[in-house]
């Protein structure tokens, strides 16, 4: 038997619903399961600044309860199945993913379906609710990676709604009513602009009569749409805080910058910077320099966020509090050697070869494949992108790669946060 | 039921990718191979040609169990250093090597094992088998690498002490065991890491490593017979090296409950109810599967993610939508010798750790009262059921239940386990509760908030 070849237009169902919903599709034939994922374009960008939050706790109540079905009814039916179903506020995209046997996709549907057209927002559901993000603020609170990131994304985006932590505030998730997530759901919440995909054992056209069976009749002509975003500079110089987190005994670096949005000419080319500065083998030049030859850190790598905007570009590590300083300039020297010197052609080679030679291992579950075909949606990259994919990746240069670098990056205008306990200076 | 796993896995990689391992199963199907070589390696493969992968997967009967005071963290030491490479195949080599192939690799180290697995587009997989054959007898454990790899661990472990659930879990820990090696936690004690010698890690390397203490188990796109002989080659050459003796050190029975409190910053109170659980070969090891599944929803005895929610529980409907607490969950893992499984609670703060506790022995109460409803139970068996099928799209996931089941007791422990659980009587979870809960057998273990004065996060 021969594996099945990398998705593409020849086994990609896609369809555009009348309401604007588009369907993604493919059958896995190895599959007893399904995959179904997604995302709505509603997000934390609409939070009003006084209730941070808002649109993440409205995601997260769509499953306490509808107009047809209590909370308990409702696991009872998913659970009984063994299936799963949940929702996610991001900052852009509100996103939803679930699994099932492949028999009860239209249960799965049927309640994917109840979920974002029929929340009814049960008191006493809701109150529970808030009293578990409560304790979820209270965590972060203590958590030394997350109140890093915190830090960075205000140092980093001083005058830009990527600034606001999704999740909010304790006073402003306590601030927020049953009537704000109706009318938040009321006003966001519709069919236009929502990407699904339905990967596994099942044939796409029969997920297509299910999905018009239980989204085709949505309608929401108030569907707003989405807020332009301001631009988002590095910072004009080096930026700093720390976070003082006591009785901790490690402390959290995350440094960086704005970064390109998905959809930036230079993406793919930050990619492989990227993957040379803090990812390729043990995460990259920084892995290198900060946990293999320092051995100053467990974890210390790179990530680029960029999704719809410009998402940061950054390096994070968790270190002796004793070694911040240390790790920090071990860090920007990296950063600066990616913006002064072009790669190797054999490290690009290497980061080429990765992205490319990892393709079957990213694609081998339904899961791996829906997400593939949401991404290729959300970022316009086609059907055949995934087939296109080597020939994009190889097409870089050292060149491209630099100057992609020294676009974003700076290591003289960087923002830089710490969280940690006091340190024994 | 994000932290349904109380135990710690000891990873060389921050696993931040989470890979989407769930299990496969139903009975082994054809195309298993199972055979034992001249030196006593056991050899297990499974041809699946469902995507064009090989996972490779190396097993040592070794964990924290087998380490004594004063070495507490070498196993897991151990196995950082075996990525530090060997003469032929240098340390930084590997990770770079591995991943321009497109493949990834890791290991874990448990109270029970150590693992490595390497995962690569099926062309690649000679890389795996070719270094992995070598690492096992040549790993160079060169005193700078043993040194770097100290600090790193370290970092590790300040990293495990941020979280209040580590802090707990030691203390249970501890507490529960006097005279086992599940005393410690796997990652080591702090004053062993910073005293421990390149000669005790590579005296514990040397004593475990050997071909016929371990398991290699290989699923994914291959052609058998040219596998095998391809590790016959490679696996066969291995001197047989001398049976490892591993400690036995059996725990005397709990008599008396055990009460203890943790206190650290922050202002969340988490709550631990423990008992030992069955080991995994005893037969009681399949009620109390159900039992955990009844009460907490169902574990996921999968390496990796992958379970379903547990919001139609008995424990999640009492506490969860009775206020007390803000989640719950539960995990019983699979282990050689009678483990801890751990109900564990996020106290909701308007609750005391007093009032909870009552909450939850109410509760607990009631399914000590009478045998379970049959439909609860069926419900459990096709939550197991769905949970082995969703697996069946991982090959990494295929692989890790060859060698895991064979850690623990043998592959029929993998082919009769839904047949097992399927057979399960509600008297049988019943007598199960019954014993495994009685009072003097309950450890309660609580992480108390000590006040100490926060930055408000708010204030800027």
């Amino acid at each position: 038997m021969s594996a099945p070849a990398v998705p593409g237009p020849q086994d990609i169902l896609r369809r555009q619903l009348s309401n604007g919903i588009v369907l993604l599709a493919r059958r896995n034939p190895a599959s007893p399961s399904v995959a179904v994922g997604g995302s709505l374009p509603v997000g934390a960008l609409y939070n009003p600044p006084d209730k941070l939050g808002l649109a993440d706790f409205t995601a997260a109540a769509l499953m306490r309860g509808t107009h047809a079905r209590s909370m308990h009814a409702i696991y009872d039916l998913l659970e009984g199945a063994a299936a799963s179903l949940g929702f996610s506020g991001g900052t852009h995209t509100t996103g939803f993913s679930g699994k099932c046997l492949a028999e009860d996709l239209p249960t799965l549907l049927g309640l994917l379906a109840e979920a974002l057209r029929q929340p009814a927002f049960p008191p006493e559901q809701i109150e529970k609710l808030r009293a578990q993000f409560l304790t979820g603020l209270a965590l972060r609170a203590q958590d030394t990676a997350d109140r890093a990131g915190l830090a960075f994304d205000e140092l980093a985006y001083p005058d830009h709604p990527y600034r606001f932590p999704e999740e909010g505030h304790p006073h402003t998730v306590s601030a927020i009513t049953r009537q704000d997530l109706a009318d938040f759901h009321a006003a966001h919440y519709g069919p236009r602009g929502l990407h699904l995909a339905i990967v596994g054992g099942v044939e796409p056209t029969a997920a297509l009569d299910a999905v018009e069976a239980a989204l085709g009749d949505w309608l929401n002509p108030a569907q707003p749409a989405e807020p332009s975003l301001p631009p988002a500079p590095p910072p004009p110089a080096e930026v700093r805080r720390r976070e003082l987190v006591p009785g901790m005994s490690q402390s959290d670096i995350v440094l960086g910058t704005p970064g390109p949005a998905r959809a930036a000419p230079d993406y793919l080319a930050c990619a492989l910077a990227n993957d040379v500065l803090g990812v390729f083998g043990m995460m990259g030049r920084i892995g290198e320099s900060v946990r293999e030859r320092a051995g100053l850190a467990y974890y210390a790598g790179s990530h680029l966020g960029g999704s719809l905007g410009p998402g940061p570009w950054t390096v994070s590590a968790g270190v002796d509090p004793r070694h911040e300083e240390q790790a920090i300039d071990l860090i920007k020297a990296e950063i600066r050697r990616l913006v002064t010197e072009p790669i190797t052609h054999a490290e690009l080679a290497d980061c080429q070869a990765a992205r490319i030679g990892s393709l079957p291992l990213s694609l081998e579950s339904n899961a791996g494949v829906a997400g593939s075909l949401l991404s290729m949606e959300k970022h316009n990259l086609g059907l055949d992108y995934l087939q296109r994919y080597p020939d994009l990746i190889r097409a870089i240069t050292p060149e491209h790669a630099l100057a992609a670098a020294q676009h974003y990056l700076d290591p003289d205008r960087l923002a830089i946060a710490t969280a940690g306990p006091a340190r024994p200076d | 039921m994000g932290v349904a796993r109380a135990s710690f896995f000891g990873l060389r990689l921050p696993f931040s990718h989470k890979p989407a391992l769930s299990i496969t199963i139903a009975r082994m199907p054809a195309g298993l191979t199972d055979l034992t070589l001249p030196n006593g390696l056991r050899v297990l493969l499974r041809e699946i040609h469902t995507a064009p992968l090989i996972s490779q997967w190396l097993w040592l009967r070794v964990g924290s169990r087998d380490e004594l005071p004063g070495r507490t963290g070498a196993s897991h030491w151990v196995e950082h250093m075996f990525f530090k490479g060997t003469p032929r195949f240098p340390g930084g080599e590997l990770d770079k090597a591995i991943s321009r192939r497109g493949g990834v690799w890791n290991a874990m180290t448990y109270l029970d094992w150590t693992a490595y697995y390497e995962t690569l587009p099926a062309a690649e997989i000679d890389l795996a088998l070719e270094m992995e054959a070598d690492r096992l007898l040549n790993a160079a454990f060169a005193e700078p690498d043993v040194e770097s790899e100290r600090t790193v661990i370290i970092s590790e472990r300040q990293g495990n002490e941020n979280s209040p659930l580590f802090k707990l879990d030691e203390a249970i820990q501890n507490a529960a065991f006097s005279t086992h090696g599940y005393q410690h936690e796997i990652i080591g004690s702090r004053a062993d890491l910073q005293s421990m010698t390149r000669a005790d890690l590579y005296d514990h390397y040397r004593a475990y490593y050997t071909p016929a203490n371990a398991v290699l188990a290989l699923a994914g796109d291959f052609d058998t017979p040219a596998l095998l002989a391809r590790i016959e080659d490679l696996y066969g050459r291995l001197p047989a090296g001398p049976p490892p003796q591993r400690p036995q050190r059996p725990e005397p029975p709990q008599t008396e409950p055990i009460r203890l409190t943790v206190t650290g910053p922050g202002e969340t109170t988490f709550l631990h109810l423990c008992v030992r659980a069955p080991a995994a070969s005893h037969p009681d090891f399949y009620a109390f599967m159900a039992l955990d599944s009844l009460l907490t929803g169902p574990s996921n005895l999968n390496m990796f993610g992958g379970g379903i929610s547990n919001r139609t529980s008995r424990l999640y409907h009492a506490l969860v939508e009775g206020e007390i607490a803000v989640s719950v969950a539960g995990g019983l893992q699979a282990t050689l010798d009678p483990f801890l499984y751990t109900i564990h609670l996020t106290l909701n703060p308007r609750h005391t750790p007093a009032s909870a506790e009552a909450a939850l022995l109410t509760a607990l109460e009631i399914l000590l009262a009478a045998p379970p409803d049959p439909a609860e139970l069926a419900r459990a068996v096709k939550q197991a059921r769905a949970l082995f099928a969703y697996g069946s799209e991982s090959i990494t996931n295929q692989a890790f239940w060859l060698g895991f089941s064979e850690m623990l007791g043998g592959l029929a422990w993998f082919e009769t386990y839904l047949d097992h659980l399927a057979a399960v009587t509600p008297e049988d979870v019943w007598r199960v509760a019954r014993e495994y809960f009685a009072p003097a057998r309950r450890i309660l273990g609580v992480y108390q908030p000590d006040g100490t004065p926060l930055p408000d996060e708010d204030a800027e």
